[in-house]
């Protein structure tokens, strides 16, 4: 019963901003303040989060290696899985920014009669991920057009796309019913996937369940509750807040408030929580460094410069007599020495 | 810090991204739409003006369906006055300028109603006639 708990803040949050809202006075608390303080929540976070991980050193080079590394000529280099250059880092990178490809090569071990261990294949993460992030991406862009004016060509373009189905008035977005897919295939997959489930905490859940009602108040807000839901005003709120300039003259039903402090909640929550991969990704050590390490030395940032390299020959430049007088063998004999000096 | 070279860029990135909507706008809120109110001086409308500035999209869809796929197209009472199902036959009857009444918000929020990729506005209906 570890998810009750965000099922439980999830709904405190919606009792919060929908009744809130309705008390007179409070729409500037809603739609101004926590939005903004939302906002300057999550940029300062985001930044501070990046700067404590750019301050952490990098002791070794620990890139992931999952294929051959650069060896003699004739033995062919698995250049994105083992990359050397910086080029090939970029490209491993992309490709595990733009289409997850770490979680496409996920495996799940299962134990048959034999006894014998099995690993096969396991996409659905790298599925259900790809599904959720690119609709919510989606999502994202296209909620600029309350912020921007005039709209641009690309942005209307993009909406288009997204409503290409002309189902219904307004227009079914595509990406509304990927995201909600999405979001559901990710919740089951921790119920349903023992070894999943064991391990995941209320902070796996908290996020899904939120982004999940960020969804549902959308859809219903656009579908459904349309009482005092008027687009006009709500663009002129959207466009005063990004031009310091806001203000709520008139009447917005309670259901946009309940979607606007559920993302002011996941804005603020974001630097502090799991959603930081967003920028962890760009600084994950394992996947931003080439494997390099026997052609280039990787210089431990902790080293303390006073401590100098101490080689096996003055070691035992210092030692030899000790080392004779104890008998453990040495390199150079204590004559060899003598005869030099 | 260590790469400063590469983190810094991508913070500032980052930010101008989040931050795109008040860069791009540079400030300047826009100026708000007023749709024109019927050049025929009519006051009342099929449904009352909240229901709607709301709900009209669902309202037109409704009619759409009654009458293209139910072959319903019943007669609109409005203060007396005879109005049969569409867009054309009913709403653009008073609202007679597309361009000052729909465009203006429809503009303003980017919404592309697909409306007009059958019916014609008033200007061009007309237009048509005088072809024919």
């Amino acid at each position: 019963m570890k998810y009750a708990f965000s099922f439980l803040a999830v709904i405190a949050l919606i009792l919060i901003a929908g009744l809130g809202s309705q008390i007179p006075g409070m729409q500037y608390f809603f739609g101004v303040a926590i939005p903004y303080l939302a906002i300057m929540l999550f940029v300062g976070g985001f930044v501070y989060r990046v700067m404590q991980w750019a301050k952490s050193p990098v002791p070794f080079s620990i890139p992931t290696t999952c294929g051959q590394g650069a060896s003699l000529d004739f033995i062919k280099q698995d250049k994105l899985d083992c990359p050397t250059k910086t080029s090939e880092v970029v490209a491993r990178m992309f490709l595990e920014i733009f289409l997850f490809r770490s979680l496409f090569r996920n495996t799940k071990s299962e134990i048959h009669n034999g006894p014998k261990v099995t690993y096969e294949s396991s996409k659905w993460l790298w599925l259900f991920g790809l599904l959720f992030h690119y609709s919510f991406l989606l999502i994202v862009i296209r909620h600029m057009r309350l912020f921007i004016d005039p709209v641009p060509y690309w942005l209307s373009a993009i909406e288009g796309a997204d409503s290409l189905l002309q189902i219904g008035a307004p227009t079914l977005y595509l990406s509304d019913v990927a995201l909600l897919g999405g979001l559901l295939l990710l919740f089951g997959r921790r119920l349903v996937n023992r070894q999943v489930r064991y391990i995941s905490l209320n902070n796996d859940y908290f996020p899904l369940v939120l982004i999940f009602a960020i969804g549902v108040t959308g859809i219903l807000m656009r579908y459904f509750l349309r009482t005092n839901i008027d687009i006009i005003n709500i663009k002129t709120l959207a466009m005063g807040l990004v031009t310091f300039s806001p203000v709520i003259n008139v009447k917005i039903g309670a259901i946009f408030y309940i979607h606007l402090f559920l993302v002011s909640t996941l804005l603020a929550y974001f630097p502090f929580s799991k959603l930081m991969h967003m920028g962890g990704v760009f600084m994950s050590p394992t996947r931003n460094m080439a494997n390099d390490s026997r052609a280039k030395r990787h210089i431990n940032p902790w080293n303390d410069p006073t401590i100098k390299p101490h080689s096996y020959a003055g070691y035992e430049d210092e030692f030899r007599e000790f080392m004779v007088d104890a008998g453990i063998p040495v390199e150079k004999e204590l004559s060899a020495v003598q005869d030099e000096a | 810090m260590y790469n400063k070279g590469t983190i810094i860029p991508g913070l500032i990135i980052f930010v101008l991204i989040v931050t795109f909507p008040i860069w791009f706008n540079g400030l300047k809120a826009g100026t708000l739409p007023k749709p024109e109110l019927p050049p025929g001086g009519e006051k009342k409308c099929v449904m009352p003006v909240e229901y709607m500035r709301a709900n009209h999209m669902q309202l037109l869809n409704q009619w759409r369906d009654d009458v293209l796929r139910n072959n319903d197209r019943i007669v609109v009472m409005v203060e007396g006055k005879k109005y049969r199902k569409g867009l054309q036959m009913a709403c653009m009857k008073c609202h007679s300028n597309k361009e000052k009444f729909c465009d203006n918000c429809h503009t303003y929020t980017a919404v592309k109603p697909y409306c007009w990729d059958c019916h014609l506005t008033p200007k061009e209906a007309a237009s048509k006639e005088e072809t024919h």
